[in-house]
């Protein structure tokens, strides 16, 4: 699924354009929110089935699956590790975030 | 249309029913409640027109109030016109979510049946709970007898929806005094409400598969300020909308309640009594009584309490000599809640400034009789001709005098 892209978002510049009531357009991202992970999920293409499990119960929706592999949007993924605890294959590794390699 | 056959006739109802028949009248598409004395009986009447066919309405069974204002604010969400209605307790539990329909500017139309808090336990009327509420961004109407209650719930929608408004309308009714009592009332016939209120065109602010929008949303603290302002903004136009209302209203259905505030033979009037609600109705035949004995006296009733008639007040206060304000509430540490307002909107009167005092009377469902008010009249002369008088006193007290 992908994500609307992060985008920066048009205040009003004028009482008149200030909407009434607070709503604001839907779908849009201001800023890519993942700062706090620890550690990051790491999908292992050759064993994953496709499955999609990691895709349906992924909290923040950050796995993508419109490519040829299953891939993690790191701008939202917050490490939860729901995801590698999940997938049936064992093809998500949780690895540390600034360990060596990655 | 199922109900578009109701066609203007006089009956004999509670003001609870002539709610009802007010709100059939202006085809809300959404009503939700949860029961509660001395409220149940218009939502009742509202089930069963629905049940009956006589109106075109969804009506959700809710398990608490705090559900029935978010039921009707989702409803409100898809641009329906809505209904619903609470008393006491059940209000408070609603607090919440009148916060956040008013916030989120959606034209909300409840009744309140105007009943004490707990504790004591007590099902009687005051106006401590829809008080209790007076900062939550709502307008207040107090009114003083069914056809005025019906009449304002016409007028109230009209009020919520106006675009420069966009606010939710309280309705509030003394219990039982009003809501349980029995009186002819006028009910207006369909085609003439209609006119008056066509169906609800709602703003920007709704859910729209075609132009998707997140409703309610966070707001830092940059921005907070700003959405702030246009309530405020919306109240102060609230205030047009209410005399554009009455006026329209009168037009078409032959009756006034004042706006804001209805004076009663205030013109020369120097000693008035101020209120909200039905004491209003007896405190006229005290008038009326004071008046063949010579005595300038007159009353103002306070329709709005939210916005408040701060300009209609200080006008008053430059006129008369003494007044003095009936609350049906106190707020504990300081005076009612009325009697505050009034005093701060009488301060621009200067030196001119009259006389006040503060009358905590009718708490908890208690009389307050004519004799009552023929003493505060009394107290309110005396006081202006150099008597003491403690600025705040619970009237009909049992270890005092009077
Ligand atoms: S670690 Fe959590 S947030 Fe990140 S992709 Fe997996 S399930 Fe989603
Ligand atoms: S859960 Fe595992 S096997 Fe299934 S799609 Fe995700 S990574 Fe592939």
């Amino acid at each position: 699924m992908p994500k609307p892209t992060v985008s920066v978002f048009q205040y009003p510049r004028t009482r008149e354009e200030m909407p009434r009531g607070p709503y604001a357009k839907a779908g849009v991202l201001v800023e890519a929110n993942a700062g706090w992970r620890v550690f990051r999920p790491v999908i292992q293409t050759a064993r994953c089935r496709k499955c999609q499990q990691c895709w349906l119960l992924c909290p923040d929706g950050a796995i993508d699956r419109t490519g040829e592999c299953y891939t993690v949007d790191y701008n939202f993924c917050k490490g939860c590790g729901l995801c590698a605890t999940e997938c049936p294959a064992k093809a998500i590794a949780m690895v540390k975030e600034g360990a060596k390699g990655e | 249309m199922s109900n578009d056959t109701l066609t203007a006739r006089r009956a004999f109802m509670s003001a609870n029913d002539a709610v009802s028949y007010g709100v059939r009248l202006c085809r809300p598409e959404v009503i939700a409640a949860y029961p509660i004395t001395p409220q149940t009986s218009v939502v009742e009447k509202l089930s069963e027109f629905i049940a009956g066919g006589e109106m075109d309405c969804q009506f959700i069974n809710v398990e608490s109030e705090h559900s029935a204002m978010a039921a009707v604010m989702g409803a409100a969400m898809m641009g329906c016109r809505t209904f619903t209605a609470s008393s006491s307790q059940g209000l408070l539990y609603m607090c919440e979510m009148l916060h956040y329909v008013s916030g989120s500017r959606f034209p909300i139309v409840m009744m309140n049946a105007n009943r004490t808090v707990a504790a004591p336990w007590n099902i009687f009327g005051d106006h401590r709970d829809s008080l209790a509420m007076r900062d939550a961004g709502w307008l207040q109407v107090y009114v003083e007898n069914g056809q005025e209650a019906l009449d304002a719930v016409i007028q109230a929608y009209k009020v919520a929806e106006d675009p420069a408004v966009r606010t939710p309308v309280m309705v509030c009714l003394d219990g039982f005094v009003l809501t349980h009592t029995y009186e002819v009332v006028s009910i207006p016939g369909q085609r003439e409400v209609d006119a008056f209120l066509p169906p609800f065109v709602p703003g920007e602010n709704v859910l729209d598969l075609a132009n998707p929008r997140s409703l309610c949303i966070s707001v830092a603290p940059e921005w907070q300020t700003e959405f702030r302002h246009q309530q405020q903004e919306a109240m102060a136009a609230a205030r047009r909308a209410i005399a554009g209302a009455d006026g329209d209203f009168a037009g078409v259905f032959g009756r006034r309640w004042g706006g804001m505030v209805e004076e009663y033979r205030c013109e020369d009037a120097e000693y008035v009594l101020m209120g909200l609600g039905s004491v209003m109705g007896t405190t006229r035949l005290v008038v009326d009584k004071l008046r063949e004995e010579g005595l300038k006296v007159g009353l103002v009733k306070v329709r709005y309490f939210r916005p408040f008639p701060n300009e209609e007040i200080a006008a008053l206060g430059r006129r008369v000599k003494g007044i003095g304000v009936i609350d049906r509430d106190v707020s504990f540490g300081n005076a009612g809640a009325l009697y505050t307002e009034a005093k701060a909107a009488l301060y621009s009167a200067g030196d001119a400034s009259p006389h006040t005092v503060n009358f905590i009377a009718g708490l908890s469902g208690r009389d307050i009789t004519k004799e009552h008010l023929e003493t505060m009249y009394r107290k309110v002369i005396a006081l202006t001709e150099g008597k003491a008088e403690r600025e705040i006193q619970f009237a009909g007290l049992r270890w005092e005098e009077w």
